[in-house]
Parts: C-alpha cells; sequence; structure tokens
C-alpha cells in the first residue's frame, strides 16, 4: 500500500534537517572565529594594526545607525546636555567649500600612530595599544582633560555627571575622560566594532575593520586599490581611520 | 649698605584679622564649589566637552605665572646683585611660595579626580610637557623654601647668591613649561606657536611685580612702615619695561598670524569678530591693561604719585587676566579645523559650530577666588610668624648712599 506523503510532514523534515545542519556546523564556525581571535593572557603585538576605512559615498546622510549602535554598545545613555555628553562616534554632514560636492561620514577617534593625546597625557593614562588601539586607563586618568584639548578631531569627552547602568565591557568613570575603544573588548574575541557591524547591517556597508598590516586584509587590499583620505594629515599623526571619497 | 632689620607684623590691626576673615570665607567658598563639582561632576560648571578648560584654570595659570614672576625682586638682587632690592627679597621669595600654592590649589581642586593626586605625583610621562610642569612646581616651592632659608639664616648666606641663581633659573624653565602647555597643543590654531614660551615669561614678569608692588603698598600701609619712594620708583620702572615685553610678544604673535593665510580666520575672530574675546582683547588687555598703566607709569603728571603706581599693577593684573581669557577660553571657542577646505553642514557633536559658548559658573569662579585667597592667608600668616619684612623701607635705612 502506497502511502502519499503529508507535505508538512516534507516541510517539517526539511526544517529539522536545516537545524540540525546549522547546530552541528554553527558552532564549528563560531570556534574557528574564536580560535583565529587573540587568547585571553596573550599580550597583543604590533604584528597586526587595527584600522577602519570609511567610504564616504555609501555613508547615507541621515543615517545614524553606527552612532545608535555605539551608544547601545557601551551604554552612553546617559541623559546630560548635548554639550556635556560623551560622544564617542558622530555623524558629520560636509559640503566642499570649492566645488559643493556634499559628503557625510562617521567621526570617530582615528587610532592615531603618533597620538598627541597619548603625548600630553601628564600620568600615562591614555595609552596606545600595540595593536594601535588608543585608549584611557580609567584607573589612572586624573580628569585634567589636556589630551582634549590636544586631540585635533574632537574625539574625546569628559565624564561631567554620576554614572549609572554602566556595560560590564565598558567601565566609565564621572571625572574621567574617554573616547571610542575600537570596541576593543570585541576585537581581542575576534568580532568587530559595533558601528562597522551596524552599518553592514543598515546595508550600507560604509564602514570596513581590519588588520592594516596584513596584506591578505580586505582593509589593506582596498587601501591598495583605492584613494584613501587621513583627517588632518598634515600634522603626520597616521591616523587608523582612512576615508575614502572625501 | 647698612643693616636692615626683620620684623613680623604685629598682627592686631583690624585689618590683620579682616583680611584673615575674609581670605576664610573665600577659601571656604572655593572648598565648597571644590565639593559640589566633585559631587555631581563638571556638569554644573560652564566646562564641556568644547570648552574644557574654563574658568579655574585662568585663575589658576594666572597664580602660577605670576608666582614665578613675583621672584623678580629676588633675583634682582642676588642674581644681578642690585644690593637696593635685597631687603626685599624674603618678601618676594615668600610670595612666590604662596602664589604657587593658591594657583596649584585651584588646578588640583578641578580635576576630574582630585583623589588621585598622588597618581599624578607617582605615574609619570616625561614627554608630557604637563607631568613636567607638575616636576617643575614642585621644585620651584623647594628652592624657593630653600633660598628663603639661606636668605633668612646668617650661616648659609654664602650660599644665598647661588640659591638665586638656580631658582631664577628654575624659573624661567617653569615658566617656559607653562607656556609650552599651550604652545605644544598642535591641534588648535589659537596656541601651536613657540612664542607661548617667552609671552608667558614677560607675562609672569609684569604679574609678578605688579602683584609685589601691591603687597608691598598694602603691608607698608598697613602696618606704617616707612615707605621710600625710592623703593617704589625703581621697580615701578621696570614693571613699565615688562608691561611694554608683554606687548611685544603679543604683537609678534598676532603679526606672525596674520602673515599666515591659515591663520586668517581665528585673528579675525579673536580681534575683531569674537564678541566677549575681542573686547577683552582691545578693552581688558591692551587699553586697560597696557595703555593706561603705562600712562600711569610714565607720564609726568601721574608718576610721582603712590596712587598712580597701585593703579597702573591693579591694571596690569586686570591687562594679564583678559589676556589669559582671551587665550586659553578664545583658544577654544574658535572650533577645530578637522576638515580643511570643507564647510561643516552638520553635526552630532557642534563641529558646525562657528564658536563654541562658554559661560563661567559661579562654582569656577568661587574655586578661582579661593586660590587668590590661599595666597593671601598664606602670605599674612607668614608675615605674622617670621621675619620677612624690613623694619622700615624708608630709602635711606636701606641704603644710605641712596639717590633718587
Amino acid at each position: 500500500m502506497s502511502e502519499d506523503i503529508n507535505p508538512n510532514r516534507r516541510a517539517f523534515l526539511k526544517t529539522t534537517a536545516a537545524v540540525a545542519g546549522v547546530t552541528v556546523v554553527a558552532p564549528g564556525v563560531l570556534l574557528y572565529g574564536v580560535s583565529q581571535a587573540k587568547p585571553a593572557d596573550e599580550a597583543v603585538t604590533s604584528d597586526v594594526r587595527w584600522g577602519m576605512l570609511i567610504d564616504t559615498t555609501k555613508c547615507a546622510d541621515g543615517c545614524d545607525a553606527c552612532v545608535n549602535a555605539c551608544t547601545a554598545e557601551h551604554g552612553l545613555t546617559e541623559d546630560s546636555s548635548p554639550e556635556t555628553k560623551a560622544h564617542w562616534i558622530r555623524k558629520v554632514g560636509l559640503r566642499d567649500k570649492q566645488t559643493g560636492r556634499e559628503s557625510s561620514l562617521p567621526m570617530l577617534c582615528q587610532h592615531c600612530e603618533n597620538p598627541p593625546c597619548v603625548d600630553v597625557c601628564p600620568t600615562g593614562a591614555s595609552f596606545k595599544r600595540a595593536d594601535g588601539i588608543v585608549l584611557v586607563d580609567r584607573h589612572i586618568c586624573i580628569g585634567c582633560r589636556y589630551c582634549m584639548m590636544a586631540c585635533p578631531y574632537k574625539a574625546r569627552s569628559f565624564i561631567h555627571e554620576t554614572l549609572e547602568n554602566q556595560k560590564p565591557h565598558t567601565p566609565r568613570g564621572k571625572g574621567t575622560v574617554e573616547s571610542c575603544t575600537l570596541c576593543v573588548h570585541r576585537v581581542d574575541s575576534g568580532g568587530e566594532p559595533a558601528c562597522v557591524e551596524a552599518c553592514s547591517q543598515a546595508d550600507h556597508k560604509a564602514m570596513l575593520f581590519g588588520d592594516m598590516k596584513d596584506p591578505n586584509s580586505e582593509i589593506s587590499k582596498k587601501l591598495s586599490e583605492v584613494s584613501s583620505t587621513a583627517l588632518r594629515a598634515d600634522m603626520g599623526l597616521n591616523p587608523g581611520v582612512r576615508y575614502q571619497g572625501l | 649698605m647698612k643693616n636692615v632689620t626683620y620684623c613680623v607684623i604685629e598682627g592686631k590691626s583690624p585689618g590683620f584679622y579682616g583680611g584673615i576673615a575674609v581670605s576664610l570665607l573665600f577659601i571656604s567658598l572655593g572648598l565648597f564649589a571644590a565639593y559640589n563639582m566633585e559631587h555631581h561632576g563638571h556638569a554644573i560648571t560652564g566646562m564641556t566637552n568644547q570648552i574644557v578648560w574654563g574658568m579655574p584654570h585662568i585663575f589658576a595659570i594666572f597664580l602660577i605665572v605670576a608666582a614665578s614672576g613675583v621672584l623678580n625682586v629676588a633675583s634682582i638682587s642676588s642674581v644681578f646683585r642690585k644690593v637696593f632690592y635685597s631687603p626685599l627679597a624674603r618678601l618676594s621669595a615668600l610670595l612666590a611660595i604662596t602664589l604657587l600654592i593658591g594657583g596649584l590649589s585651584v588646578l588640583v581642586l578641578d580635576l576630574g579626580r582630585p583623589d588621585r593626586l598622588i597618581i599624578a605625583m607617582t605615574y609619570y610621562n616625561f614627554k608630557s610637557i604637563f607631568a613636567w610642569n607638575i616636576i617643575l612646581y614642585n621644585g620651584f616651592i623647594m628652592i624657593c623654601a630653600i633660598y628663603l632659608w639661606f636668605m633668612m639664616e646668617r650661616r648659609m648666606q654664602r650660599y644665598y647668591p647661588t640659591a638665586g641663581l638656580i631658582a631664577f633659573i628654575w624659573r624661567l624653565i617653569l615658566t617656559t613649561g607653562t607656556g609650552s602647555i599651550f604652545g605644544l597643543l598642535v591641534a588648535r590654531e589659537a596656541y601651536q606657536t613657540a612664542i607661548m614660551a617667552p609671552l608667558f615669561i614677560a607675562l609672569s614678569l609684569s604679574l609678578g611685580l605688579a602683584i609685589f608692588l601691591i603687597v608691598l603698598l598694602i603691608d607698608c600701609w598697613e602696618t606704617h612702615c616707612a615707605l621710600g619712594e625710592g623703593v617704589l620708583h625703581r621697580p615701578k620702572t621696570l614693571l613699565g619695561v615688562l608691561i611694554g615685553a608683554v606687548f611685544y610678544f603679543v604683537l609678534a604673535y598676532h603679526i606672525s598670524h596674520l602673515y599666515f593665510t591659515g591663520r586668517h580666520g581665528v585673528e579675525y575672530f579673536i580681534l575683531a569678530g569674537g564678541g566677549i574675546y575681542t573686547v577683552l582683547f582691545w578693552g581688558g588687555y591692551l587699553f586697560l591693561g597696557t595703555i593706561l598703566p603705562l600712562l600711569l607709569l610714565y607720564h609726568d603728571r601721574f608718576t610721582r604719585s603712590r596712587a598712580s603706581i597701585a593703579a597702573a599693577s591693579i591694571l596690569t593684573l586686570i591687562g594679564g587676566f583678559s589676556l589669559l581669557y582671551v587665550i586659553i577660553i578664545g583658544g577654544q571657542a574658535y572650533p577645530l579645523e578637522i576638515f580643511p577646505g570643507m564647510e561643516v553642514t552638520s553635526s552630532g557633536f557642534f563641529d558646525d559650530s562657528p564658536v563654541h559658548p562658554y559661560t563661567p559658573s559661579v562654582w569656577e569662579i568661587m574655586l578661582g577666588l579661593s586660590g587668590i585667597a590661599i595666597s593671601a592667608l598664606l602670605t599674612v600668616l607668614a608675615l605674622r610668624i617670621m621675619p620677612f619684612m624690613p623694619r622700615s623701607l624708608a630709602d635711606n635705612d636701606i641704603d644710605e648712599t641712596f639717590k633718587d
């Protein structure tokens, strides 16, 4: 006796097979990512230099996905006035004074190779990791704000008020200075910064993150192909964030 | 040169107790302001993420550069061997210490984390001019204290010129360091120039001498100590020269900036279109703080009057304060040039502001004034406890051969 296969059962079997497949394969994929990440007990090295290439032609005017992602990722949700609130990343609209051409871009800590904020910090709280990420050690920041005076990109914020509901991976404190960490907690686990991820999810793909020292990385290949700009290149700071189409 | 006898101030006059009471009041207000700024955060001040250094820094730097300059009189006596000034050297070195402590107190109490002062003293980034300044400031207090000790201790008198020379060189380095806090900032167009160092040195010399003359006049008026015309007139002439020196460096600074096309924007902002900064530059610094005191010090009609010397000294301080306001706040109020050749049409962080606004809060002013009060209180108490002042400052008591 032949028995007709119920189409619903077929669909069920397909779904089950797919879920089983994902369940088996996904951890492998994830583990591959983790295996590529730096082990927690291993020091960062200068063999890599993390950087970012931002394609201003793809950055949509009015889109704040990167800013919102940063705010959510790091809990920058304090209800302060705009003048005193922390801004790790901001959107900027530009118009060329000669040609009138307009562009839009996200502005964040440029993670300079020669960061003025690190040079001027009296206690060494501002520091650059071997892999190029510029950070603030909140334990020895005395809140003098000299780094804010020195930063050519206005990338740093001083915490003007008591903070609540902080994220465990982003310790912050009233009376200290902070700025974009390039989502170091994600990068150290093999991930990419929240802003870059959000830009991709918004389908703009204007932000490309990667190791600028690895000739096979996507960012290195792109940087060798397209013309890119370092903001205030005249200062010779060699920022890790580059802009395309500016 | 006669043997000069020194004495402590009597400390029984209403002026003495009044001065202490007013100083304590302002110190209490300053500490209350500092407590509030730490408890609530700097949100209660006028400072923001755009204007990161505000009124406390102006008071602090004003006092710190004046501290270096007030040592003029001691340096003239020990380094340049003008013995006529020797009797005033003790007061000069004392004021250098007290003014510096007042200025540093304001600077420390304004920190986001003043409780981490020990970190500032134990963690040093030697590429930072700020870190060097911490060493220079602490060293200056120590050197001035040793200098004072050598002056006052007969057995150490032979080392006194050496201590004077070290203090003289140290204070030049110190003010170079203070000016370089701004001179070494590559990012901001108003700074980023080596002339900041000599400008601050000249400013320190004029502010320091002006404060010295004011303290001398107040002290002699209060204690009825005889004060010779020569004692006043020689430093008075020097004050005029120093006011001129500051003007020279300010002129050189602005002329060089006017020459660089890229800096026309910031020059226009300070000199013509900057509102309060333009007013303070022309009215506060140039007219009140330079032209008027020079007139009072050199014009035949005023030059012999003590009131005009006092007025010229006070005006010099007003001018110096105005100039520091223009440099420190004006330099931040003018936006950073992050995108050369581009006009910023929108920004989530005020990049499109033609000027960053700043209104000093009452907390900042209270904190700043407390720095002056700390200096005043320490000076008065020191004068009461130890013999810093000559018993008489009559010209012939200081120098028998004196001829004005």
